[in-house]
């Protein structure tokens, strides 16, 4: 069955507001994608109805207020298709639940000289909390290349595991060029090798359906807001045998099953891992969106943005000299491009007059800008409830550039 | 709202963009500084040539990639500051950010911005603001023998 692109539309009411007096286009969904309606109804019900906090009272909203957060872990469980519920611990996001590794796995089972594999494409959030740990612990971080479609070298990274690499830590799908890495065959690769390995699927999440033992990751990190749920919630799925011995990362109230002067024992999981009042909010509106997503259905999904991406590589080839920049054979609908003799932050400017929203810069990604010899790109993400109509705006917008900058 | 087409890419922008004026280093320079934006990717590196301490700026220049709007600036910042004592630089600069940030009107404020009042309309682009400012805090960074500048 198609995807019923008018009707998922009324459930966003941010695609209906104008910019510059023209219909919004919105094409920045690898920053953070719009929410459904039912997002902020979830919240505003917590909010209104039984607001408390969780774990604490035996009151009825708190018990309520807890059914909720719980309820969301249950909902995570079999988004990621988990084993356990305790192996999801809620965070703010991707990045905490990065550097939740970096810091209670790696600083407590890494030693000098061990090797830490990234790759090239990655956002500066996997890069810069495995530098920090490297300088601390004397470990040593590789870096897996790509080619100039944007596809990993998949020999070099045959080449760069060792018996020294101790943790993979590879992004699923590229922010800057949607290239999809291969990370099943990846993550069995490293295991033979006996590392560990952590996937980002920040960009994955509202995409593609992730299951976490078919992957067979040892861990996993998202974040609520880019999967149509909101701010400052993540969640970083672990194996529980993993985290089980790994020491807690924050200390407070929440993780602790009893607290002297003289001793302290930790909660068990996933409390462990959640000091302090979590975002109850928001846990229960990322709770909302698994719910709104599922009811679409990834197969759709992933259909109807492959056309998308077809349509758009084809589209943007309407503007003379315009680049991409990755083109992988297996990629999501991300178009990033550059126009020669325009610097993408005046073609942002300029499209915006015409209501269209893109992302220009390095997004977060300098290593690729570094690798493709530029300083920034214009970057289109789009979600399912883009439309091929929309795209053909944003083509008529940078023709509307090139007369600006001829 | 604002256009950015009638607001900020005015003709004097988009032509100083192509052909930057003094787009060149200055050998012997007397002070010199390198500017980034980290979160553009702009980077320029201005010269700055005075004969002797407390005398005219006789010669300015700058390089560097940017985006139109920090070359435009760079490139006009130039051309305006030849000629000028140390102590004119500073109202310069001082009347430059004023404007940047919507705090000078050049049509009824008194100014000696001259043709630096095409970036008038840039402080309705609040993004694009530490474009325009990028070449002159390298510029006052250089007189000031501060090697690296960064804006965000």
């Amino acid at each position: 069955m198609d995807l019923d692109v008018k009707r998922i539309r009324q459930d966003f009411p941010n695609l209906h507001v104008s910019v510059h007096g023209k219909p919004l286009v919105y094409f920045d969904n690898a920053a953070t994608t719009f929410k459904p309606c039912s997002i902020a109804a979830a919240m505003a019900v917590y909010y209104q109805k039984y607001t408390s906090n969780v774990h604490r009272g035996i009151h009825e909203l708190s018990e309520k207020a807890t059914a909720a957060y719980e309820g969301t872990r249950g909902k995570v469980q079999g988004f990621l298709n988990a084993r356990d519920s305790q192996e999801i611990i809620f965070t703010r996001g991707t990045t905490e639940s990065i550097n939740l590794v970096a810091y209670s796995y790696g600083r407590h089972f890494l030693k000098k000289g061990d090797e830490i594999l990234i790759s090239e494409m990655e956002h500066h959030s996997n890069i810069v909390p495995w530098q920090m740990l490297c300088e601390e612990k004397g470990c040593v971080l590789k870096v897996i290349p790509f080619n100039d479609q944007g596809e990993l070298l998949y020999e070099e990274f045959e080449r760069l595991l060792t018996a020294k690499t101790k943790l993979l830590s590879i992004v699923y799908i590229s922010n800057s060029l949607g290239t999809i890495n291969p990370v099943k065959k990846m993550i069995k690769a490293a295991h033979a090798r006996g590392a560990l390995v952590l996937v980002d699927a920040a960009q994955t999440v509202g995409h593609r359906r992730v299951d976490v033992q078919d992957l067979d990751c040892d861990f996993l990190a998202f974040s609520g807001h880019k999967l149509f749920g909101p701010t400052g919630v993540g969640v970083l799925y672990g194996k529980a045998a993993l985290l089980n011995k790994m020491p807690p990362f924050h200390g407070g109230g929440d993780m602790i099953s009893s607290v002297t002067f003289e001793k302290t024992t930790y909660n068990t999981l996933p409390y462990k891992f959640e000091a302090g009042t979590p975002a109850v909010a928001e846990v229960i509106g990322l709770g909302a969106a698994i719910d709104y997503v599922l009811s679409i259905g990834f197969e759709r999904i992933e259909v109807y943005e492959q056309s998308l991406l077809e349509y758009g590589t084809r589209a943007l080839q309407k503007v003379p000299g315009l680049k991409l920049i990755g083109t992988a054979k297996e990629k999501v609908a991300v178009l990033s491009f550059i126009l020669p003799g325009v610097h993408a932050h005046d073609i942002g400017t300029l499209v915006n007059d015409e209501g269209i929203a893109i992302r220009t810069g390095h997004h977060c990604t300098q290593p690729v800008m570094k690798h493709f010899g530029v300083p920034a790109t214009s970057r289109a993400s789009l979600s399912f409830y883009n439309t091929t109509a929309e795209i053909d705006r944003l083509v008529e917008a940078l023709l509307k550039v090139k007369e600006v900058f001829p | 709202m604002y256009d950015s087409r009638s607001e900020l890419y005015q003709q004097v922008i988009i032509e100083h963009n192509q052909s930057p004026r003094n787009f060149r280093k200055i050998p012997g320079a007397t002070h010199d500084a390198e500017g980034y934006n980290p979160l553009c990717g702009d980077h320029l590196h201005v010269y700055v040539h005075v004969q002797e301490p407390g005398s005219v700026i006789d010669d300015v220049s700058f390089e560097g990639d940017g985006c139109a709007i920090s070359k435009a600036s760079a490139s006009l910042m130039t051309t305006s500051l030849k000629g000028k004592t140390r102590q004119e630089v500073e109202v310069l600069f001082d009347q430059f950010h004023r404007l940047i940030k919507g705090e000078l009107h050049p049509d009824k404020d008194p100014n000696v911005l001259g043709k630096l009042s095409v970036f008038s309309g840039i402080w309705h682009f609040p993004a694009r603001v530490k474009c325009a400012s990028l070449s002159w805090h390298t510029m006052k960074g250089a007189l000031d023998k501060v090697k690296t500048v960064t804006t965000e």
